[in-house]
């Protein structure tokens, strides 16, 4: 019978004092998945929707160019530029830049080099493909034409 | 006073640490974009050399599965006009499974598939003859948008992903996330592959209709 007089005077408060840690851990989560932008987006960006996605295993293969309308329409018009970096390009340029490109990467990986086109869903396919024939004349073949995942109706 | 001092307390007081690794998670938080390198992949054909006309391939004309796409998003699949792209991947997998004039190989290709790619099989003799002769050919106008032109290929793809993924006994979502790490990976994928290349030609834009 005592026993059960001691068990209501149990202390009932939660101890607190492991809180910090918990979110010190969810913190260096995030701070180690955080890739800061590097580069400002000229461009507009709405990213197309698709459904058969694949991932790329090798992400230092990748660069990046982006098409779209120039968000700095008074500066650089509407029609849709091609930001290479963080500056916008003519088509003619693309090739230099890809060499830049295929330059900074090790020399067994040259050849497996990725242009991941990042292209806004208003552009028409002129500009694409004008920058496809670039990059064929530039030798970098694989492309990635970036898009996000679509919800499937059936 | 002095003694009233010494008494007191050296600990620090920790109860403002939470909030303090609060704030830096929310900042944290608010600033991180997850990178996504998704993406449908493409491999452009090798450039073309001038002085060297283009190899003239002589292919029948049931062998290609001919896409247009033109300036208003309309399509035009074998000379038929469609307004939208809705069911086009189940054409493709029957154009690319149809099996009509089968060679030696491809009778053996025919043999090692599941029964429910053999079911898909029609044989009709103005389709593809088989898997190795098939061609889908997707031609697009300048001023088509990309969005449309993505979608169509993207359910090109989704018609090889489907037959690849029915011979690896897969999902399509599970065969589309193989990467190749190890042996047994890769032993899938080739497993899905063998015989049937994904043989997608992307033909340059006319000029109508764009800039």
């Amino acid at each position: 019978m005592g026993k059960f007089g001691n068990k209501q005077k149990a202390e009932v408060s939660i101890p607190t004092s492991a809180l910090p840690d918990i979110i010190f851990m969810l913190l260096f989560f995030f701070m180690v998945t955080t890739v800061l932008r590097e580069q400002e987006l000229l461009v507009e960006q709405k990213i197309p929707q698709a459904t058969q996605l694949q991932k790329l295993q090798k992400k230092t293969l990748i660069s990046y160019l982006f098409i779209g309308k120039p968000k700095n329409t008074s500066l650089y018009g509407t029609e849709p530029r091609i930001q290479a970096n963080d500056v916008l390009v003519t088509t003619n340029e693309i090739v230099q830049w890809v060499n830049q490109e295929r330059d900074a990467l090790p020399e067994a990986d040259r050849g497996g080099i990725t242009i991941s086109m990042k292209v806004d869903k208003d552009v028409k396919m002129g500009p694409i493909s004008d920058v496809q024939t670039e990059l064929r004349e530039a030798d970098a073949r694989r492309v990635l034409y970036a898009s996000v995942g679509k919800v499937v109706k059936d | 006073m002095a003694r009233k001092k010494n008494r007191m307390s050296t600990e620090v007081n920790a109860g403002s640490m939470a909030d303090i690794a609060f704030l830096l998670l929310i900042f944290f938080l608010v600033t991180t974009t997850i990178a996504s390198d998704k993406g449908i992949l493409n491999v452009l054909p090798p450039k073309q050399d001038p002085n060297v006309p283009p190899p003239d391939i002589k292919k029948n004309e049931r062998n290609i599965y001919t896409i247009l796409v033109n300036a208003n998003d309309d399509l035009l699949v074998e000379g038929e006009y469609r307004d939208n792209a809705d069911g086009l991947d189940k054409d493709v997998k029957a154009f690319v499974l149809n099996f009509g004039a089968p060679d030696e190989e491809a009778a053996a290709l025919y043999n090692s598939l599941p029964a429910s790619l053999q079911a898909e099989a029609k044989r009709d003799p103005a389709s593809s003859d088989h898997p190795a002769e098939a061609v889908v050919s997707i031609k697009t106008n300048r001023g088509t948008s990309y969005e449309k032109y993505l979608e169509v290929l993207d359910l090109v793809k989704k018609a090889y992903f489907d037959i690849y993924a029915t011979r690896a006994n897969l999902t399509t979502d599970e065969y589309r996330a193989l990467a190749g790490k190890d042996d047994a990976e890769q032993a899938l994928i080739d497993k899905g592959k063998e015989g049937i290349a994904m043989q997608i030609s992307i033909a340059e834009p006319d000029k109508i209709g764009g800039n």
